[in-house]
């Protein structure tokens, strides 16, 4: 393990007074004993562990990468500003040097937030990471950002608001889709056809344990961070993976979690999911926070732990070897591979239906890429969703060549909201955000 | 009638207070080397041709416990901890005698690991062998089940001279704070007996009947024979003497700022709605981040007799102190000529004043009264700036809930406290700053001892109920008793409240002074498996808060 030690911030924020409701899994209760385990262990008492009280995220954090249907406030509640808000405290503490990097331990969670907003899914409303990414981005300027989602369910919100930006790269390492909500993160999920490649998905098998997790993270994501060579690594932080945890099938420790982040060193670490409240996340977050500061985390073990009991059989080991063997072909033949999608193609289409499961909510939609090769490419959305909202979206990207914009600025003027309830124009770069 | 007696570093004072009036006050130089001497000698004056019988109490803030740790003049102390998971024990050791063994309880105060009593005896007898006769026994989340330590302290029964409990330290969770906490217990545990034991002896012999009490670093008192179960309580009394001396001579309700303006240092504490806030978790002494429960101060290197400096174009204030005034007859001018000069204070060598600061003024080619000025806006801009940095770090300690992030209370001082030396001069200097008004209390040289007269006795207690577990816990008191899987909120409520009472009547509380509030209340349900609730986790901590019996009834101040 590193040994040198870094300057670590921490933004805790539990929301003991928030839960989606009495007994779900996202309850007051859920960080209780992460917190008690954190303070009883005095980390906040080190030199090289800085706490910092969260900011609260504006509603135009959220407009940024969001459209939330009708508008933001009708679809957060106030916890929700606080956990971007943490995100956004963690990433100013360590953009502005104050810190070497930093760990959001905020709830609620958000990496199951999509672009469009019509509620809330798999415990989330609104994107934590991706709104405290284009903060970064608005505050100190363009930059590379690499996401390594390591919470056990498929990161399907991230996925889908950065897929067509080439310069996030967003790697989800998840249970494998045919065994686990939401059910997709599959590996020829791979990114629209301006980000071929920015985004990787890699279904792990139930039961997969340290070794498999470890053995991933070394041969298929670090080589690709490698050579994306971002400016900021990322961690979405879930911790279901662990071996106790009540939704979810896989064998990963605390000392796996630590030694991850340990080899990731991300600059930012922020929490998703997690719910084996008990028995891993004290652990688990101890562990990482000692990972992330450089201290020596070896003795941080669960009581219960004894990782002959969870270690993964053989199969799946050669399962993962053949895996990540073929999403790192995958990764190499991205220019190939993209040449092939667009040829001769000025837009590109898909439609999907997207389930709202927390708030029993569904969605279809219709999405519209501008083939191009200057930026990630003009997007138009149609959505209609079973609350009675029907909604049409323009998005000129980050970095968006005159092109697109031009184009999207036509698409906004010459749509009407005739059938649509609202018409929404977002333009990152001028950090507009029109609604008619 | 009240005696306080505040026995400081440099000076010892006396008060007596009658009717809640300042009657008498003594000083003396303080016998570092005979603490007992400085106290006797003020004290007689005090009650000289009084009766005896009419003293109520008497009132002892020392500076025993704090220069024992500070000098070093401790004893050797064996540790034993159990600490499970967690940070490496390399880490957590304190001192050459520290041995970590087996066994060690949850987050939940379940028990995970038993003891070792092999292990445990081999320790105890190494600790013999190297003549070790006081030792701490501190476990990770003891609070939460103190079995395991009182289980280690069987095992040790009768063959040491003393032994400290981490779960008695304080309700808080923090591991290696109740190490240093149980440590330093241990380790002036001696030394702090003799001189309560001498104290006590004098008092017998002088044949006086009033209860004796000392002041604890929260600005609360407790009864001095109870104060032996918990020495390192008394530690920092000096700074809390000050503070509650403050709080003694005004009659705030609002949130206000103490300053108290010293030769070396100026400490600043924070009144919030006219009640001393508290150290989170506990002061810090020596280098050693503990539990003890303390008033909340922070001093910084700027005071009257601190050294003016002007080098390449720049005027530095402190933070070292060559020795006094030059008005005094030291060796570099201080914010104290300064005001001398300015014809704002009026003692001393005036003519040495004017030669130390039209020195320091020609080398930086201004007039000695500009300069002088300057020396004192200098001074004042780094307390204010230390006051303002202050505030902004208490308002800023991070909360827990959306409802104390969205509607937490805010310290906003309306008016500030100066006592110490050049506490008036400087007070229009700081007013403006502060853009507050000042007062600067009477009896302002004798307001430790005033402080820790009419202090009241003070306490806290934790409390965890664990309706699934079955189990209540109150640490500090080492109570953990069977509660039914219906134990209510309101019991829970009820069970501290008593807890409390009881303890700070035990520990000298009158009755009518008893000040008890809930500080913390949170209560979760607990839900396992599928969204199945199977109990409740409370947690409640309460406190007697620190505050006065009575305001002293003059009018004082400018």
């Amino acid at each position: 393990m590193t040994v040198n030690k870094k300057k670590t911030g921490l933004v805790f924020f539990p929301a003991f007074d928030w839960a989606i409701s009495a007994t779900h899994p996202e309850r007051e209760e859920r960080l209780l004993y992460t917190q008690d385990q954190v303070f009883e262990e005095g980390l906040l008492d080190l030199d090289n562990i800085v706490e910092f009280k969260p900011g609260l995220a504006a509603v135009e954090d959220i407009n940024r990468i969001h459209v939330c249907v009708p508008d933001v406030n009708r679809v957060i509640t106030q916890s929700h500003l606080i956990s971007a808000g943490g995100a956004i405290t963690a990433a100013e503490k360590v953009m502005e040097k104050e810190v070497d990097n930093a760990f959001a331990l905020v709830r609620p969670p958000g990496h199951h937030a999509m672009r469009i907003v019509h509620g809330a899914r798999g415990f989330c409303n609104i994107n934590i990471e991706a709104i405290m990414i284009e903060y970064i981005r608005r505050r100190y300027g363009h930059r590379k950002i690499a996401i390594v989602d390591t919470d056990c369910h498929h990161g399907d919100g991230t996925q889908d608001i950065f897929w067509h930006d080439p310069d996030t790269l967003f790697i989800s390492i998840h249970q494998d889709g045919r065994t686990l909500y939401p059910g997709s993160g599959f590996s020829d999920e791979f990114g629209g056809p301006n980000a071929l490649g920015a985004t990787i998905n890699i279904p792990l098998p139930p039961n997969t344990s340290d070794e498999g997790f470890l053995f991933t993270l070394d041969n298929l994501i670090l080589p690709i961070l490698d050579e994306f060579n971002p400016d900021l690594v990322i961690n979405s932080a879930g911790q279901d993976n662990h071996y106790s945890d009540p939704i979810t099938n896989m064998s990963f420790s605390a000392q796996g979690y630590a030694t991850l982040n340990d080899r990731l060193s991300p600059d930012i670490a922020v929490l998703e999911g997690g719910y084996s409240i008990e028995s891993a996340l004290p652990y688990v977050n101890v562990g990482i926070i000692l990972a992330m500061a450089g201290i020596d985390y070896s003795h941080v073990t669960e009581p219960d732990y004894n990782p002959d009991a969870v270690r993964q059989t053989p199969q799946v080991s050669r399962y993962i070897e053949q895996q990540v063997s073929t999403i790192y072909d995958l990764w190499k033949n991205r220019a190939s591979r993209r040449a092939a999608l667009v040829k001769g193609k000025e837009y590109l289409r898909r439609s999907r239906n997207i389930f709202y499961d927390t708030d029993m909510i569904s969605e279809q939609q219709e999405e519209t890429v501008r083939v191009c090769d200057e930026c990630g490419g003009l997007i138009t959305i149609r959505s209609g969703a079973s609350t009675g909202n029907r909604i049409f979206a323009v998005i000129v990207p980050g970095q968006g060549c005159p092109v697109c914009r031009r184009k999207g600025e036509e698409f906004f003027a010459g749509t009407g909201t005739g059938s649509y309830h609202h018409v929404y124009f977002q333009d990152r770069d001028r950090d507009l955000f029109l609604v008619k | 009638m009240i005696v306080g007696i505040d026995v400081g570093g440099t000076h010892t004072d006396a008060v007596l207070l009658e009717s809640l009036h300042v009657r008498k006050t003594a000083k003396a130089v303080t016998n570092q080397d005979n603490l007992l001497e400085s106290l006797v000698a003020v004290t007689e004056e005090v009650v000289r041709g009084e009766d005896l019988r009419e003293i109520e109490r008497i009132v002892l803030s020392t500076t025993m416990s704090t220069n024992a740790i500070v000098q070093g003049k401790t004893d050797r102390v064996g540790m034993i901890l159990a600490g499970g998971p967690g940070l490496p024990p390399e880490m957590l050791a304190i001192g050459e005698d520290t041995h970590s063994i087996s066994g060690y309880v949850n987050h939940r105060g379940i028990r995970v690991a038993g003891t070792e009593p092999r292990e445990v005896a081999r320790i105890a007898e190494l600790f013999e062998s190297s003549t070790i006769e006081h030792v701490g026994i501190v476990g990770k989340f003891s609070t939460r089940n103190p079995a395991l330590e009182t289980e280690i302290g069987d095992m040790l029964e009768g063959r040491f001279r003393h032994l400290s409990f981490g779960h008695r330290m304080s309700g808080n969770l923090n591991f290696p704070r109740r190490i240093a906490t149980a440590y330093l217990n241990a380790a002036i545990w001696e030394t702090y007996k003799a001189f309560v034991t001498s104290v006590m002896d004098y008092a017998e012999h002088m044949r006086v009947a009033a209860p004796l009490y000392i002041l604890k670093a929260d600005g609360g008192t407790t009864s001095i024979s109870q104060s032996l179960q918990y020495p390192v309580g008394s530690i920092l009394s000096g700074p809390a003497a000050s503070v509650m001396g403050v709080l003694s001579l005004t009659d705030g309700s609002e949130d206000a700022v103490a300053l108290d303006i010293g030769g070396t240092t100026t400490d600043i504490a924070i009144f919030a709605d006219g009640v001393p806030l508290l150290e989170p978790l506990g002061v810090t002494i020596g280098g050693h981040k503990t539990l003890i429960r303390g008033l909340l101060t922070r001093s910084i290197g700027i005071g009257g007799d601190s050294s003016v400096r002007y080098k390449e174009g720049r005027m530095t204030v402190g933070p070292e102190r060559a020795g006094p005034a030059a008005a005094f007859g030291g060796p570099s001018p201080t914010p104290t000529d300064a005001l001398i000069l300015l014809g704002r204070a009026d003692i001393g060598d005036r003519e040495k004043a004017h030669r130390a600061i039209r020195e320091l003024a020609a080398q930086a080619h201004r007039s000695p009264e500009h300069m002088a000025e300057e020396i004192c806006a200098h001074a004042c801009r780094a307390i204010v700036s230390a006051v303002r940095e202050m505030i902004e770090e208490i308002n800023n300690k991070p909360v827990y809930t959306v409802h104390e992030i969205l509607e937490g209370k805010k310290i906003v001082p309306s008016k500030f406290y100066i006592v110490g030396g050049p506490a008036g001069p400087m007070a229009p200097y700081l007013e403006r700053m502060m853009e507050i008004p000042a007062t600067v209390p009477g009896h302002a040289e004798v307001a430790n001892a005033i402080g820790a007269a009419l202090a009241r006795t003070t306490t806290e207690v934790t409390l965890l109920a664990d309706t699934e577990k079955g189990e209540a816990t109150i640490p500090e008191e080492g109570i953990q008793t069977a509660i039914s899987r219906n134990f209510t909120h309101r019991e829970a409520i009820d069970l501290c409240m008593s807890t409390l009472r009881a303890r700070a009547l035990r520990m000298g509380a009158r009755e009518d002074t008893l000040d008890m509030e809930i500080v913390e209340d949170q209560v979760f349900n607990m839900v396992r498996g599928m969204g199945y609730t199977t109990g409740r986790n409370m947690r409640i901590k309460a406190q007697v808060k620190p505050g006065l019996v009575a305001a002293i009834k003059e009018e004082g101040g400018q």
